[in-house]
């Protein structure tokens, strides 16, 4: 996928002023329109950037101010920096034993959905066995419905699997509920590749395990780093399941619901730096692995609607 | 090589297969199960009620309700943020000045532009959905949105936003569009940027303005982008769970003006004193829901491309 913008597309045949489709003076005014034009969607581009960044930085700069301030002056800078906030909002407040939490669940988490999901893709993608398609569409059926609407059922599946309240629950939880879309990715993706180099890896006695593991996986790489950051971003992001399956001790909870506590516990207690600060913990470091690697991101989050 | 097809098939198989069928496909199951039941989770028994539990959500009027704002969002929500983004896409790819050769031009640094837009959209709701709980503040000399309202001489705007039963549906309608509009910025200027150069400078030879072009030209080679597009948008506006959960006053207040099925679910198995057999023919319910948006898009759109 290319995100470049057709002004940095070369090739364009070059067109003089005048050419015969344009009088002299259908040619001035087609330039005006381009000017006007321009300083027209320069306005609604930067006005939108600005409704988009700013909200994120008042919530940032809020993080440094006493409560009293954010009260009475909202919108002004932090006069003086109030560090306290964020030890607050990470010790007292929890957030960074949330933060440590989700990092599990969602390292295991994503592993675990790309290598099953993989495989199950693989198999599904490259063999043909009786059942095949209708494997096939059990996995992808699952994209259609809401996860909202298994809510009970699913609450007493993991209680009588005793999985309910549990870090790897959840994590197997995660899995389960990010097959569907992984399958159907990977699925075409592994169809797209050629066949030629398993087949020669078999033929020079790998294993077919092995000839997934060294070959294919290798050869995969694009489309399982773009579902993979598709499904990092998802599920670090989850909030409903944890909020129904993992509200026992608040000792394992992740960093959503953390912040959706928080932000009650700190109206009734007026700490409104620490609930800021809060939001920038949640905020920052998916900020920052997004800049850094936007182009990634964006492609993986695209990935699934331009297939 | 041969004899190990099927070990290593079923191998492979095997633990995503489990895992699919015991956390998703038995729920699944169960969900229509449970919802003939009377089960309230205080007694272990549960006795079969027919559709007891259906004909009672088709005469609650909160139920009605909850829908009827589900349909809102699907129906707004979707149009305002494909059109936003459409709309910003265009400006991003051929709103620039055109430069010498160039027949279209993109504004300069639509990179940073897109990055920018983008941002909402790695945040989690419940992030966005916290930050405009405090920017919508209803005090009218501490709330953000009401002060700067105020300093722009606009202060017979300001609201409770939130706390008012009329408005308070169509601020998170607002935020659910700020949160999406970089995601189909991004979405259609890749759609844009692969139509080729060729066709938008046979549009300007024959004298085509740019907005005809947009029109003409653009939209409809990008129709089937915006159509996934729509879907995507649908599911979520369908969800809206934690938005509204976590903005709204009360969990879908005030007056119920904000609830959602999804929400009113959640509540019904959950808060109020466990009712799981209604809350699973919601569940049910809503599938029936989705699986007619989907339907229903699916032949529009169908009849769109024959349109073009």
């Amino acid at each position: 996928m290319t995100t470049e913008t057709i002004d940095e597309v070369p090739g364009s045949a070059p067109r003089k002023p005048g050419s015969p489709a344009a009088s002299a003076t259908g040619w001035k005014w087609r330039r005006s329109e381009g000017g006007v034009l321009n300083a027209f969607s320069h306005a609604f581009l930067v006005i939108w950037a600005l409704m988009v960044g700013l909200p994120l930085l008042w919530a940032l700069w809020s993080s440094f101010k006493s409560s009293g301030d954010i009260l009475s002056h909202p919108m002004s800078f932090p006069t003086h920096f109030k560090f306290d906030n964020w030890s607050h909002a990470w010790t007292k407040a929890h957030m960074g034993r949330y933060f440590v939490n989700t990092i599990i669940v969602v390292g295991f988490s994503t592993a675990g959905t790309m290598l099953f999901g993989s495989m199950a893709a693989y198999v599904l993608a490259r063999f043909e066995f009786p059942l095949n398609r209708l494997i096939y569409f059990l996995f992808v059926g699952g994209m259609a419905f809401p996860v909202v609407m298994v809510l009970v059922p699913l609450f007493f599946v993991t209680t009588n699997l005793g999985i309910i309240n549990t870090l790897p629950g959840l994590i197997l939880v995660y899995i389960a509920y990010s097959l569907p879309f992984t399958v159907f990715f990977m699925t075409s993706f592994f169809r797209t590749l050629p066949t030629s180099v398993a087949e020669a890896a078999l033929v020079d006695g790998a294993s077919h395990t092995r000839t997934f593991f060294q070959i294919m996986v290798p050869m995969a790489r694009p489309g399982i780093i773009s579902i993979g950051i598709f499904n990092v971003l998802g599920q670090w992001n989850q909030y409903l399941l944890p909020l129904v399956l993992n509200q026992g001790d608040t000792s394992k909870w992740v960093l959503t619901q953390g912040l959706a506590d928080l932000a009650v516990q700190q109206g009734y207690q007026g700490d409104w730096g620490g609930l800021f600060a809060g939001l920038s913990i949640a905020m920052l470091p998916v900020l920052a692995v997004y800049i850094v690697f936007q182009r990634q991101v964006q492609a993986g989050l695209t990935a699934g609607a331009l297939k | 090589m041969r004899h190990g097809k099927y070990r290593f098939i079923i191998g492979f198989l095997a633990i995503p297969l489990a895992l699919y069928g015991t956390l998703v496909i038995s729920p699944f199951v169960q969900d229509f199960q449970i919802s003939l039941t009377d089960w309230t989770g205080l007694t272990p028994d549960k006795h079969y009620i027919g559709f007891d539990n259906y004909r009672k959500i088709i005469h609650d009027h909160l139920f009605w309700q909850s829908l009827w704002h589900n349909v809102l969002l699907l129906l707004i929500v979707p149009i305002v943020t494909l059109a936003f983004g459409l709309f910003f896409a265009f400006m991003l790819n051929v709103g620039g000045r055109r430069k010498g050769s160039a027949s279209v031009a993109g504004v300069r640094g639509s990179g940073f532009y897109k990055i920018v837009f983008f941002f909402p959209q790695v945040l989690s709701v419940t992030v966005i959905a916290i930050l405009w709980q405090q920017i919508y503040n209803p005090d009218p000399e501490e709330g953000v949105l009401n002060v700067i309202l105020k300093d722009v001489g606009l202060g017979s705007l300001t609201q409770s936003w939130l706390g008012d039963p009329k408005l308070a549906l169509a601020c998170i309608m607002a935020v659910m569009v700020w949160a999406n509009v970089g995601f189909y910025v991004v979405l259609f200027s890749a759609g844009m940027s692969s139509i080729p150069t060729e066709i938008y400078e046979a549009a300007l030879l024959d004298g085509a303005k740019r907005f005809t072009t947009f029109f003409k030209v653009t939209l409809p080679l990008l129709s089937d982008t915006v159509a996934t597009g729509w879907v995507y948008m649908g599911i979520i506006a369908m969800d809206a769970f934690a938005f509204v959960q976590l903005m709204s006053v009360n969990n879908g207040g005030p007056n119920e003006k904000t609830d959602v099925v999804p929400l009113l679910l959640y509540k019904t198995a959950f808060r109020d004193n466990s009712q799981y057999g209604l809350a699973a023919a919601m569940g049910v319910a809503m599938l029936v829901v989705t699986l007619l948006f989907a339907v229903l898009t699916l032949r529009l759109s169908r009849r769109e491309r024959i349109e073009f």
